[in-house]
């Protein structure tokens, strides 16, 4: 028998390397399956917990008995909400009437990007709450919209397009009536314009936003919504 | 089995000797983003610690399977299918915080630490070495990161344990310590400038330690002569 020529040895070698690494990868693998599979449910609860708890900053919790996951709509795209793509729009009932929504909102002329908002609005176009989802604005200067650094954006709640007036929609610093902290006046700007923008928004499509959802489409949304979750 | 001076030995160097985040400064990028206040830094550290400690152990475990040319590659992969396990579980368990550290979590796959300890002890020592090897060196790197942390948060907003509520609960609010009360703030220790200006002064110091050890050292060498 002849001794294997080099390129035999060098394919043998290949191969069980090949080899070992795909055993290796086999083997992560279903670890990381299983681990995904043990987690997964604990993920999406837990997910769906930090959703409710956002909206429940802006709709108080006495507005609605409805499940409010359960009950949105999406909005196209509109210049006034600042989205360039459909955004959610969810639907509080009490005792089957709509009491308030709540929509999400973009502010596009903050400091540094867009600041992403979510406006609770009741039927009578007061702000039940604002609460900024995420914003890049300067740590430490910004970033007092943010709730966890201050209470500024609690001032939106009970305000409404005509109260204060509307050309009263604007900081302080602009003879408005909101109040900015000074050396941060743009990103305060930015999203008492949004807010107000928003209101103007929902003031103009407040029938269409109300009108019940035809019952036939409500059932492909809960399916869609079930379709989702599995 | 490890005798007694070689687990203290591993020890000296994990927290001393050739700690990550003071000598040999590796796996600085975590470091510096996170540190800006203690329980970021804290959380970061153990989750770092504990990925180290599993893919230490589990490299060598195998290390005898592994051909020497592809070992990188399985490292590599061990690291990213234990990081991943941990990413989850923080997923599922500890959401706010997960949110919180965000990305930095998936990025401990790349921090250098964890595959220098893999290449470089775990696939030459036994798995109990290694084990003891990869706690050290995390628990020094921890150490580091919550003294990091600690710096800053006191510096820049004048609290400690503030964010304690992301892990325990709204009840746990009531332990974030208000150090300085009606504190301003000091934005640069909370932006990263803040994270390296303190970093550069905690190695001063331990350079400063170890001057004063050699020093001393040296002297009692000199006297006894």
């Amino acid at each position: 028998m002849t001794p294997p020529t080099l390129i035999q040895v060098a394919m043998r070698n290949a191969l069980r390397t090949g080899m070992i690494l795909f055993a290796f990868a086999t083997i992560a693998t279903s670890l990381l399956v299983f681990t995904f599979n043990r987690t997964q449910p604990y993920i999406e609860r837990s997910q769906q917990a930090a959703k409710l708890a956002l909206l429940n900053q802006v709709l108080p919790h006495a507005l609605y008995d409805n499940d409010l996951l359960d009950s949105h709509r999406v909005l196209a795209p509109d210049s006034r909400l600042g989205t360039r793509r459909p955004s959610t729009l969810w639907i509080a009932r009490r005792n089957q009437a709509v009491t308030a929504v709540a929509l999400e909102a973009i502010a596009p002329d903050g400091y540094s990007g867009d600041i992403q908002l979510l406006i609770g609005i009741d039927i009578h176009g007061r702000l039940t709450g604002v609460r900024v989802t995420e914003h890049r604005e300067t740590p430490g200067l910004g970033d007092y919209i943010d709730r966890s650094k201050s209470p500024w954006i609690e001032q939106f709640a009970g305000k409404s397009i005509r109260l204060p007036a509307p050309q009263l929609w604007k900081v302080t610093k602009d003879g408005g009536a909101f109040d900015a902290r000074a050396g941060a006046t743009i990103t305060p700007r930015a999203v008492v314009k949004a807010v107000g923008a928003a209101l103007d928004y929902f003031a103009s499509n407040r029938e269409a936003i109300l009108a019940p959802i035809p019952a036939n489409k409500a059932a492909i949304a809960k399916e869609n919504a079930n379709d989702h979750r599995q | 089995m490890i005798t007694a001076s070689e687990f203290k030995n591993l020890f000296q160097n994990g927290l001393d000797k050739q700690n990550a985040g003071l000598v040999q400064l590796l796996g600085l990028c975590p470091l510096l983003a996170i540190s800006n206040t203690l329980v970021n830094a804290l959380a970061l550290g153990l989750a770092t610690m504990l990925v180290m400690v599993f893919s230490s152990g589990a490299v060598s475990s195998v290390r005898n399977f592994v051909p020497h040319e592809i070992r990188i590659p399985v490292f590599v992969l061990i690291i990213a299918a234990l990081v991943t396990v941990i990413d989850l579980f923080m997923h599922a368990y500890v959401h706010r915080l997960y949110l919180v550290l965000g990305i930095f979590i998936p990025l401990i796959t790349t921090n250098c630490i964890v595959l220098a300890r893999a290449d470089a002890f775990a696939s030459k020592n036994h798995p109990l070495h290694s084990v003891i090897d990869a706690f050290a060196m995390g628990l020094g790197l921890t150490m580091v990161l919550v003294v990091l942390g600690g710096l800053r948060e006191l510096a820049g907003q004048g609290t400690l344990l503030s964010g304690l509520d992301l892990v325990f609960g709204e009840t746990a609010k009531q332990f974030v310590l208000h150090v300085l009360p009606n504190y301003q703030g000091f934005l640069l220790a909370i932006l990263p400038p803040g994270a390296f200006i303190a970093l550069g002064l905690l190695i001063a110091a331990h350079n400063w330690n170890k001057a004063r050890a050699d020093q001393r050292a040296h002297t009692a060498l000199l006297a006894t002569a």
